[in-house]
């Protein structure tokens, strides 16, 4: 017993110190909030639903990093501008012009497919010129390497589409069948919000049934287990690694027409804070896990939301709204203390931790 | 063989470094405690500017340049040599301040500067401009902190702008007199310009006898606004009748779409400021803006430069004025000129040299001053303005002045 007491060192003491002071915190802070709750029910639950309708686009970019980590182990940084890519392009190119003759107007759904599918394939398009260009010839480099050049990668094509489309925000045209608001759970939410919510739920089934039952999913998922085995067993790695970039870029792509939806502005900067929660929301699921990256996602949206006025009300902080990312981040470290791997992250070995 | 070259190398820089220190001590002995600013009888004038000229409140910054070149251009030489512009960007945030800063006072050449747009670029600025014995004059800041001697005041600084005292207490009184609404919320984003304006608000519209009954901010870069809004709706005296954003470009778009998707801000006025009073603004807000409120420096200039200006300006950039301050960024640049020609020391071979201290007097000297944004004259912390505030309402994308 004494011998045990022997080995915790001054560091293990601050520690525990930290997230002991950290829970306490929050649960004061909670009980404080709750006891002369400035907030109706009506008040909690459209927090909880707002914050579920920014996780859901936090989750579908999140998969992208995950994915990516899943194959290459690598966190793929400039994710967050494939993000920006699609809904920039589809903006300047169809929403504008579509909204300024009056067809977006007269004919939503198609107009809304054709945004969709623009800003999808300009996103895939500049992941897989970026893997191509970028990321695959130092595939064998060590794991630094493309890290950097990730980074390095996102400011390129921040500026570069500074540079194609003008540094101004952008509007995003109001479409009229989603605006509005409708009935959900007790409250009301705006229908772009709803649309937000029921697409990244299809979407994320989508692409687990996909990764899961198709022939190229088990290759995806062969070449995540061993690239060496994979390749053995006639699978093409590049190929895989290509259309794994592919996958999650159109997720990132879609996301950013949501985005647009809720927002209705874009911006070339707009993909580098939502690819960082994103990035967050992946490691906090469990990186290399796609359940994990939805769950994440969705994590940190509500914590955005609710976060802040339960925890932080109650202890008197002014402008407590402000300070949202910093609950995000706090709740990451108190995750990544208690465990290590993520919520649903599977324990790596020495070669892919 | 390498050697012998090295040597030659190291004498040839050493002589021309010896040369050119000659060069410098001009017939004209510099007394100036800053030192002086020399210029040969062939160089041009330098000038810096640090406005906001990327991102997305670009046309603040942009506008206020374009007021600085049609003052160049409309005074031709100054004191007998022509005006050269150094335009660097100030980022609209405290590092870009100060990396537009340390680049200027890294330039000896430069007399002064024009700048900055942004408040929180101001603070880092003035004090790198100010130690290096540098002046500045900004067109845009309105933060009073910057001119307030206990906060973020240094001796190098003066502007052109309205102090944000004036238009808060402006807009809290455009609230509870004119709009006669008694209870108001004002949301600010952390930097200078927004915290300095919405204090400024919420001490006017309490001491009127209003209660404001939020006050609170959200962070830049920020996106989803409805949870600081509902919280808003939700606060303790009731949701506010009147809610003042005075922040920036992409949050104030933000803000403006989505306070009307709040519940129980359906009926709430709204209003921001002079931070978010562009034409890439209205466009960004879009349809939700209309109606909305805005405060900042009345243009109904009167006098016939401003005509003149506007003219230059149509015929050079193609468009009306893009922002608020190019009026002002014009003045700022003729009272650097008025004073360079007032304390500058010309010699016979026609070369130039100007105190920094004698110039910085100068411009802190200033009383009575006619140019197109009034009457101007300094007080002892740099605010020089002659403040007028109108406040704009947005009708089908136009800013229309509608008060006073």
């Amino acid at each position: 017993m004494l011998n045990r007491l022997k080995n915790i060192s001054l560091l293990d003491i601050i520690l525990w110190f930290i997230r002991t002071s950290i829970i306490v915190i929050v649960v004061w802070g909670t009980i404080s909030t709750l006891r002369d709750n400035p907030y109706t029910t009506r008040n909690w639950i459209d927090f909880f639903v707002l914050g579920l309708a920014q996780g859901s686009m936090y989750a579908l970019i999140a998969i992208g990093y995950t994915l990516v980590y899943g194959v290459l182990f690598m966190i793929n940084f400039a994710h967050g501008e494939f993000f920006m890519s699609g809904i920039m392009t589809a903006t300047v190119f169809i929403a504008g012009p579509l909204d300024a003759s009056g067809y977006l107007d007269k004919n939503p759904i198609l107009s809304l497919l054709l945004i969709l599918v623009v800003a999808m394939l300009t996103s895939v398009g500049v992941a897989l010129l970026t893997e191509r260009i970028a990321y695959r010839p130092l595939r064998k480099a060590p794991r630094l390497v493309p890290l950097i050049t990730a980074i390095g990668a996102s400011f390129f094509l921040q500026h570069t589409f500074r540079g194609l489309y003008g540094s101004e925000v952008k509007p995003f045209p109001e479409i009229d069948i989603l605006s509005g608001k409708i009935p959900f759970l007790g409250t009301e939410i705006l229908r772009s919000q709803m649309v937000v919510i029921i697409a990244t739920i299809i979407m994320l089934i989508g692409l687990y049934l996909f990764i899961m039952h198709s022939k190229t999913g088990k290759a995806i998922r062969a070449v995540a287990e061993d690239k060496d085995v994979a390749a053995l067993m006639g699978i093409d790695v590049d190929r895989t690694i290509a259309i794994t970039f592919a996958l999650g870029a159109s997720m990132a792509g879609a996301a950013g027409v949501l985005y647009a939806l809720v927002f209705r502005q874009v911006h070339f900067f707009m993909g580098f804070l939502p690819g960082l929660k994103a990035f967050t929301a992946a490691v906090l699921g469990g990186i290399g896990s796609i359940p994990g990256a939805a769950l994440g996602g969705l994590f940190i949206g509500i914590f955005e939301s609710v976060g802040p006025p339960l925890f932080l009300d109650g202890l008197n902080v002014p402008a407590y709204h402000q300070l949202k990312d910093v609950i995000t981040f706090t709740l990451l470290v108190l995750v990544l203390i208690f465990r290590p791997q993520g919520i649903l992250g599977e324990r790596l070995g020495e070669k892919k931790a | 063989m390498f050697k012998r070259l090295n040597l030659v190398l190291a004498l040839l820089v050493i002589s021309s470094l010896v040369l050119a220190a000659c060069g410098a001590s001009g017939p004209a002995e510099c007394t100036d405690e800053l030192g002086c600013v020399e210029y040969g009888p062939d160089d041009p004038i330098r000038l810096a500017s640090a406005l906001v000229i990327s991102g997305p409140n670009t046309q603040l910054g942009l506008d206020s340049q374009y007021g600085v070149e049609i003052a160049m251009d409309m005074r031709g030489d100054v004191a007998g040599h022509s005006v050269e512009l150094q335009a660097e960007d100030d980022g609209c945030n405290a590092e870009g301040g100060q990396a537009a800063g340390q680049k200027i006072v890294s330039d000896p050449s430069i007399v002064a500067v024009i700048g900055t747009s942004c408040s929180g670029a101001g603070v880092p600025m003035s004090n790198v401009i100010s130690e290096a014995g540098y002046v500045m004059v900004s067109p845009s800041n309105t933060a009073p902190s910057l001119t307030d001697p206990n906060q973020a005041w240094n001796p190098g600084y003066l502007r052109t702008a309205h102090n944000d005292k004036v238009q808060g207490a402006a807009m809290a009184e455009f609230a509870y007199s004119e709009l006669g609404l008694t209870t108001a919320a004002a949301i600010h984003d952390g930097d200078p310009y927004t915290e300095g304006l919405a204090n400024a608000f919420r001490e006017a519209y309490e001491g009127m006898g209003g209660t404001v009954v939020a006050f609170t901010a959200v962070s830049v870069g920020d996106t989803d606004m409805r949870p600081v809004l509902t919280s808003v709706a939700a606060s303790e005296g009731g949701a506010p009748e009147f809610l003042f954003f005075p922040v920036f470009t992409a949050e104030c778009a933000l803000l403006a779409k989505q306070s009307d998707e709040v519940e129980g801000l359906e009926n709430t006025v709204v209003a921001a400021a002079d931070g978010c009073f562009s034409t890439a603004a209205a466009e960004a807000i879009g349809d939700a803006g209309e109606g909305m409120y805005f405060s900042g420096p009345d243009l109904g200039f009167a006098g016939d430069t401003y005509v003149t200006f506007k003219e230059r300006y149509n015929s050079l950039y193609g468009s009306d004025p893009l922002s608020a301050f190019h009026a002002h960024a014009f003045d700022a640049t003729n009272l650097i000129f008025g004073c360079i020609e007032q304390v500058g020391v010309s010699s016979d071979d026609g070369s130039l040299s100007i105190g920094r201290q004698a110039l910085r007097d100068c411009l802190y000297a200033t009383s009575g001053y006619q140019g197109i944004t009034g009457s101007l004259t300094c007080d002892q912390y740099g605010d020089c303005a002659d403040p007028k505030i109108a406040v704009n309402e947005l009708q089908g994308g136009e800013y229309v002045p509608i008060w006073p």
